[in-house]
């Protein structure tokens, strides 16, 4: 018997880093706790108005599902780092790309796709119209994908670096921005009466663009980070 | 006792491994150089050197897993198994699941091949607990239990021996001499000679080459 095929095996890296994620049910709750708490801050601080705080809901909903995903962002590769796993991954006779892909697929499973599943919650919390949720739902699922690969990125760059949260946060927020002015702004035209539909066809756009480049970046930077 | 799984490495009577003139320097310091040999089916190389004299380095080049930083070139014509330092035994897996969804991608094996494995490293038992209820040296033959089930002809191992007890040191030689008898090779790093009865090629990584491969060939 040889190795595993290409798909056989990122069905197996997939399913053993949802595994490693589920037993540490901690680090899946955090970045949701994260998003809740800050949530129930914005009536205390801009007053409980509901039409005002509906105005900023679009803002400040994306804004803190960005810092929730930049909270996570860190840990991607940082435990394999730390075991050795990373090194094994590398020499693996499988294609690179497609690793980090999974990689960061079962990142995002347990990210941005709650999240993005209980945003309509948080939603509510901060009276966005009904009418803007499943919007607010597509931007998320779109624009967290995104980011997780975007992510990715920053994290292979700084896993070989003790503390790497302040850098990996200067090295890829930047690249988050886009990613903030689009998603928002969909969310925005639909409160304001206007379809949303190009600024989600941008959001789709970036994601194409991000799955085909952002594993070749993360794979260079993974090989570079163990090669120091 | 038994390999299981191990379908006695068929390979072609070249050489496996190709190292020509690779040097390093760290820090200003001169760690090898020009250093020069083939690893064929049936060797079995101990490379020497006292602390920080790049035993580890050295292994990292040869596996690929450094790419710059050093002169010389590495030719590669099988698969092979690198054993680091760090075991990449996941802690929040069982030994089992550690195994059967290992990262390095190197085959998948049947349930019954991983258990047979894990017997052999005594691990007979401890198949599904969590691997951080294990010890240091249980963690360790978690990861060595790769090289029972391994198919690639070449094998390198940083250390091995590490945090293992008398009896699986001894069981491990044996694993290792069987490898080389089956046309695979064998290049580790250790501070202890082996004590079996089968011709070791020993690369001392100040003097060079100490005692030749060729002899230590058995094809």
């Amino acid at each position: 018997m040889s190795a595993p095929g290409l798909l056989a095996f990122c069905g197996r890296l997939l399913r053993r880093q949802l595994v490693l994620a589920l037993r540490r049910p901690v680090d899946i709750g955090n970045p949701l706790l994260f998003f809740a708490m800050v949530v129930a801050l914005f009536p205390l601080g801009l007053g409980p108005a509901p039409a005002a705080l509906a105005g900023f809901a679009p803002g400040i909903l994306w804004i803190i599902a960005l810092l929730a995903n930049l909270l996570t962002a860190d840990n991607l590769f940082r435990g394999d780092f730390e075991d050795g796993s990373l090194e094994q991954l590398l020499l693996s006779p499988q294609p690179l790309y497609l690793s980090v892909l999974a990689y960061v697929l079962a990142q995002w499973l347990v990210t941005g796709l709650l999240l993005a599943v209980l945003s309509p919650l948080f939603a509510l919390m901060l009276g966005l119209p009904g009418a803007a949720v499943p919007t607010l739902v597509a931007s998320l699922l779109l624009g967290t994908a995104v980011l997780s690969l975007v992510g990715g990125i920053g994290a292979a760059l700084t896993v070989g670096l003790k503390r790497g949260g302040m850098l990996i946060a200067l090295l890829i927020l930047p690249f988050y921005m886009p990613v903030l002015i689009f998603g928002s702004a969909a969310v925005q035209a639909v409160v304001g009466g206007m379809p949303a539909a190009s600024h989600l066809a941008i959001l789709g756009a970036m994601l194409c663009l991000s799955v085909a480049l952002a594993p070749l970046a993360i794979s260079a930077a993974l090989r570079i980070s163990i090669d120091a | 006792m038994s390999v299981a799984g191990h379908s006695g490495a068929a390979v072609a009577a070249g050489s496996l491994l190709q190292a020509r003139g690779l040097g390093l320097e760290r820090g200003g310091r001169e760690l090898f150089c020009d250093l020069s040999f083939a690893v064929r089916p049936g060797h079995l190389l101990q490379v020497e050197g006292a602390n920080g004299a790049g035993k580890t380095s050295l292994l990292r080049i040869l596996a690929g897993l450094s790419r710059y930083g050093f002169s010389g070139q590495v030719e590669r014509a099988a698969p092979l198994l690198y054993l680091g330092h760090h075991s990449a035994v996941k802690a929040m897996l069982s030994p089992r699941e550690n195994l059967a969804w290992h990262i390095a991608g190197e085959g998948s094996y049947r349930a019954d091949e991983i258990d047979t494995a894990l017997a052999q490293v005594g691990l007979y038992g401890y198949e599904d607990v969590p691997s951080h209820t294990l010890s240091a040296g249980q963690h360790r033959r978690v990861n060595l239990a790769r090289l029972y089930l391994s198919r690639s002809p070449l094998w390198l191992l940083d250390e091995p021996f590490t945090a293992i007890d008398r009896d699986g040191v001894a069981a491990l030689e044996a694993l290792l001499v069987r490898h080389a008898q089956q046309g695979g090779a064998v290049v580790l790093t250790s501070h202890q000679r082996l004590s079996v009865s089968y011709p070791v090629a020993r690369l001392d990584l100040r003097a060079g080459l100490k005692e030749g491969l060729s002899e230590g060939a058995h094809t």
